[in-house]
């Protein structure tokens, strides 16, 4: 792609005329996204222009300046690049510093009034400051890419030892072992004392001197929850076998129990 | 207990900052013993101690969270060759964004960007945060209260500094020069 120029190739800077474009202004355009890419930005852009050429930062040709770096911004737009905000931002702002110092200055009363460059000059300063900066931090050895830290593994993988058994820990197991032992044969011999058929016989026993009883009274509430379970599974296995009959005249009136050969 | 020697308690330190995963502190180098250490006797043995590594592959050396055992740099190339795949150098943006909050902290996500004249990346603030170098010190007191950012004791450990004086210097300061310049 050709590259038109909108002005004269001739350019003076520092009043030293130009015979032609600098020759990194001519990039072929599919080299121009990647290099485009190098830059962080306008800033860093227009401190490529003015370095390129050994420019005084500090006495900017707005004009030169301002055409070269609205030659790239139009290749970038010729090459359809998306071009970021911050690229037109700062055309708008070149043209405007350039287009305030061609006015004439108004008068001596106005001295003071500050260079319109002073502003562009010092965050460009700025920026470059910071990017260099940033160059010498990149550059200082980095932990783990530049020198390794040093860990010594043995002793880590010491420390992550397993845990050590002595005598008397298996002693203990083994006591603990013995004592669960104990517990379980203590469970079997409760359940051998409550036998359903045992109470099963306490029952009917106590029925026959007593003709009829009221249910809960079969209940003996001291002697624990296993004693009441195993006294209302008897109590069932009573009835299913015919052996007592269970009465209850209305809904939450007393449940009487009495054998059901009593008054036959 | 009998006080040990100093030999002794030398031993101790360089056992403790061998095996160490993180530089110690003096504070946290203090409390090895079951007697009061001075720190000036500390400073002494530590200066020793790195007299005593001095012409060996390992050194020890000081930085912000305190002392530690590494290697030298010089020997990393051969280190590379048992790890070939080396971990790969930081772009432009978060090294910019990295040196603006390291000398101008703290910043504003605002500050980073009036000076770099581009917008700062969701994703740059995020690689640096999970790397542990920068972090939210606070917010400032204006609309939309925004997060300020500082550097961290780990990007001073990790770039072997003591302390953000330490850092290279900037480039001399043009920007006062321009006032006084005439046209």
């Amino acid at each position: 792609m050709a590259v038109v120029l909108e002005f004269p190739p001739v350019a003076r800077i520092h009043g030293e005329p130009l015979a032609e474009m600098p020759h990194d202004l001519y990039i072929p355009p599919e080299a121009l996204e990647v290099f485009l890419e190098t830059f962080e930005g306008p800033l860093d852009l227009l401190l490529y222009l003015i370095r390129r050429q050994n420019l005084d930062v500090l006495n900017i040709q707005m004009a030169e300046l301002t055409r070269q770096y609205m030659h790239y911004v139009e290749m970038m737009h010729a090459g359809q690049l998306e071009l970021a905000a911050e690229y037109l931002l700062m055309a708008a702002l070149l043209i405007e510093i350039k287009s305030r110092m061609l006015l004439p200055r108004r008068d001596e009363s106005t001295e003071d009034e500050t260079d319109p460059r002073a502003e562009l000059v010092r965050r460009l300063l700025e920026y470059e400051q910071m990017k260099l900066a940033a160059q010498r931090l990149d550059e200082l050895p980095l932990a783990g890419r530049d020198f390794a830290l040093v860990q010594v593994w043995l002793e880590q993988a010491a420390a992550k030892r397993l845990p050590e058994v002595s005598l008397d820990d298996l002693k203990q197991a083994w006591l603990g072992v013995l004592a669960r032992a104990r517990v379980n044969r203590h469970h079997k011999v409760s359940r051998e004392e409550l036998s359903v058929r045992e109470h099963m016989s306490r029952l009917l026993r106590r029925l026959k001197d007593e003709h009829f009883a009221e249910f809960g009274a079969l209940f003996d509430p001291t002697r624990g929850v296993p004693e009441l379970v195993v006294t209302f599974l008897a109590m069932l296995e009573l009835v299913r076998e015919s052996l007592v009959v269970v009465t209850q005249q209305e809904p939450f009136a007393p449940i009487y129990v009495k054998l059901s050969h009593a008054d036959a | 207990m009998q006080t040990p020697n100093l030999k002794e308690i030398k031993l101790v330190l360089e056992t403790a900052l061998l095996v160490g995963q993180e530089p110690l502190s003096l504070h946290e180098l203090k409390k090895l013993f079951d007697f009061e250490l001075s720190t000036d006797i500390l400073r002494k043995l530590l200066e020793e101690l790195r007299q005593d590594w001095t012409g060996r592959g390992v050194e020890l050396v000081s930085v912000a969270s305190g002392w530690r055992f590494q290697a030298r740099a010089e020997y990393q190339k051969h280190l590379d060759r048992l790890n070939p795949e080396k971990p790969p150098r930081y772009s432009r943006s978060v090294m910019e964004t990295l040196t603006i909050i390291a000398y101008k902290q703290p910043v504003t996500r605002g500050d980073i960007e009036d000076i770099r004249g581009v917008t700062v990346s969701s994703q740059v603030i995020k690689t640096l945060e999970e790397r542990g170098w920068i972090d939210v010190v606070g917010h400032r007191d204006v609309p939309g209260r925004p997060a300020l950012f500082a550097t961290t004791k780990q990007m001073l450990d990790d770039l072997g500094l003591r302390s953000l004086e330490e850092l290279p210097q900037l480039e001399q300061d043009d920007v006062n020069l321009f006032a006084t310049s005439n046209e």
